[in-house]
């Protein structure tokens, strides 16, 4: 992922709040992925207007933590989710 | 120990179907529609589907579009907050039945494809026309935009189809392609002998599988089911007997897996006496071979159990007439041997027609060529 990439969920992915086991979870074709609350802040930025670099400047401001690091988070788990096609990406 | 929710359910909607695939997954007893449970009683299976921790559902069949209540079906499935996907054939949809489905929240589509040419599909089908109308079918659900996966059925006769599938997929849009080989249980063991792939099938299929995933990958995504009778090692089955998955029968009996019926000692409740979470958790069936407890030798000391918890209790009743067996996939099995001997010699007879799916009271299919 790069700063100009914008990341959104396409039709039929979606973020499900479970509530037998108490979890944030994301739903996508046949697949449920339970969602951590690094995993759930992340998606819970992406707004499909936004870009890469704006969401990881806006997690590093939310969150208090050096921006460089919530890159190198948010992108390892953005392009796994894109790899399995839970993920668009736009420049 | 204890007994996770379920994470899916499969509702076979009806084993009416208007196709006759001779790999059927349903059970050679079909059930009759007379028998299938009405709207009402599938809208309250959905929400205490969801109350019990179910978060897919897969709308199944038979033909799920043979039933008239589909869309109804789709929204109530929606107000229970359940991700909802639609397992078809696309024999039965038009394009206003899709828009209504639209409408109703369908989250996703699993298209069936029973070969690239009209010849191989219509014929594996036993419905003419079907080819056709299948293409016209996933026309409609790209103009509308549905998530789309490919689930193209693979065997001795049409394995040879792969690559052609894998394009299609692509050409039609489709996120993900499913490639299933043919697993025998239900009418498929009627065709052991037509559909058997051989051995450098097998292997053929999945040499393409992991080329092509590596040069399609982020763009789309192939989830193979391999050959089991060539295998080492058995599937993880349901992931686990009574763990993550349930399925409902279209008259309201629920199963730890659509075969569990061909265990003859399991009996079976149903949606109609008792709530699906009392079923889960306290039913016999369920608990007959959750967890190792029930393991024979060489499972029960073996490092794999947790990771295929035996294999498939149906296919250990099946070729080994004991449900609680090591599957004979299993090249632990002392039937390993036996079973691929008998994989060999299902490849190689050229000569058996393919058997097709009947309902009952119907007249038998003919093949088309």
């Amino acid at each position: 992922m790069i700063a100009t990439d914008i990341p959104s969920l396409p039709r039929g992915v979606r973020l499900h709040f479970d509530k037998v086991r108490d979890t944030w979870v994301l739903l996508a074709p046949e697949r449920a992925i339970t969602l951590d609350q690094i995993g759930h802040a992340i998606l819970t930025e992406v707004d499909g207007r936004r870009s890469f670099g704006e969401i990881t400047q806006a997690l590093s401001d939310k969150y208090n933590a050096p921006v460089e690091q919530i890159t190198e988070d948010s992108s390892g788990f953005l392009t796994a989710l894109r790899d399995r096609r839970f993920l668009d990406v736009t420049q | 120990m204890t007994i996770p929710a379920p994470i899916a359910m499969l509702a076979e909607l009806t084993h009416r179907c208007p196709l006759s695939c001779p790999y059927c997954s349903n059970p050679v007893e079909l059930a009759r529609q007379d028998s299938e449970l009405d709207t009402e009683t599938w809208v309250r299976v959905f929400d205490e589907a969801a109350r019990l921790g179910v978060l897919q559902l897969h709308l199944s069949g038979g033909e799920p579009a043979s039933r008239r209540d589909l869309v109804p079906l789709v929204q109530a499935a929606r107000d229970a907050g359940l991700y909802t996907n639609l397992i078809t054939s696309g024999i039965g949809l038009t394009e206003r039945r899709l828009k209504e489905l639209d409408e109703a929240g369908l989250d996703h589509i699993q298209l069936s494809l029973q070969g690239t040419t009209p010849e191989m599909a219509d014929e594996i089908g036993g419905y003419n026309g079907g080819y056709k109308r299948k293409m016209q079918v996933a026309e409609w659900i790209g103009q509308i935009g549905f998530p789309l996966t490919l689930n193209a059925v693979l065997h001795r006769r049409n394995l040879h189809q792969l690559p052609r599938a894998i394009e299609m997929a692509q050409e039609m849009g489709a996120r993900r392609i499913e490639v299933a080989t043919v697993q025998f249980h239900g009418w498929a063991l009627k065709n052991l002998d037509t559909l058997m792939p051989t051995r450098e099938q097998a292997r053929e299929a999945t040499r393409i599988v992991a080329e092509s995933r590596a040069a399609l990958k982020g763009r789309l995504v192939i989830d193979y089911v391999p050959a089991d009778y060539h295998d080492d090692y058995p599937k993880r089955c349901m992931g686990g007997w009574g763990s993550t998955g349930l399925n409902v029968a279209p008259d309201g009996q629920v199963l730890p897996c659509h075969a569990a019926q061909s265990i003859p000692h399991l009996e079976f409740e149903t949606v109609r006496d008792k709530p699906l979470d009392e079923i889960w958790y306290n039913s016999a069936a369920f608990n007959a071979y959750r967890g190792t407890d029930w393991m024979q030798e060489p499972c029960k000391s073996c490092e794999r159990k947790m990771v295929d918890f035996g294999g498939c209790r149906c296919q250990a009743m099946a070729i080994v007439g004991d449900p609680a067996a090591t599957d004979p996939v299993c090249i632990k099995s002392p039937h390993h041997g036996a079973l691929q001997t008998k994989a060999d010699t299902h490849a190689s007879n050229t000569e058996a027609p393919l058997v097709y799916r009947t309902m009952p009271g119907k007249k038998e299919v003919e093949p088309t060529s």
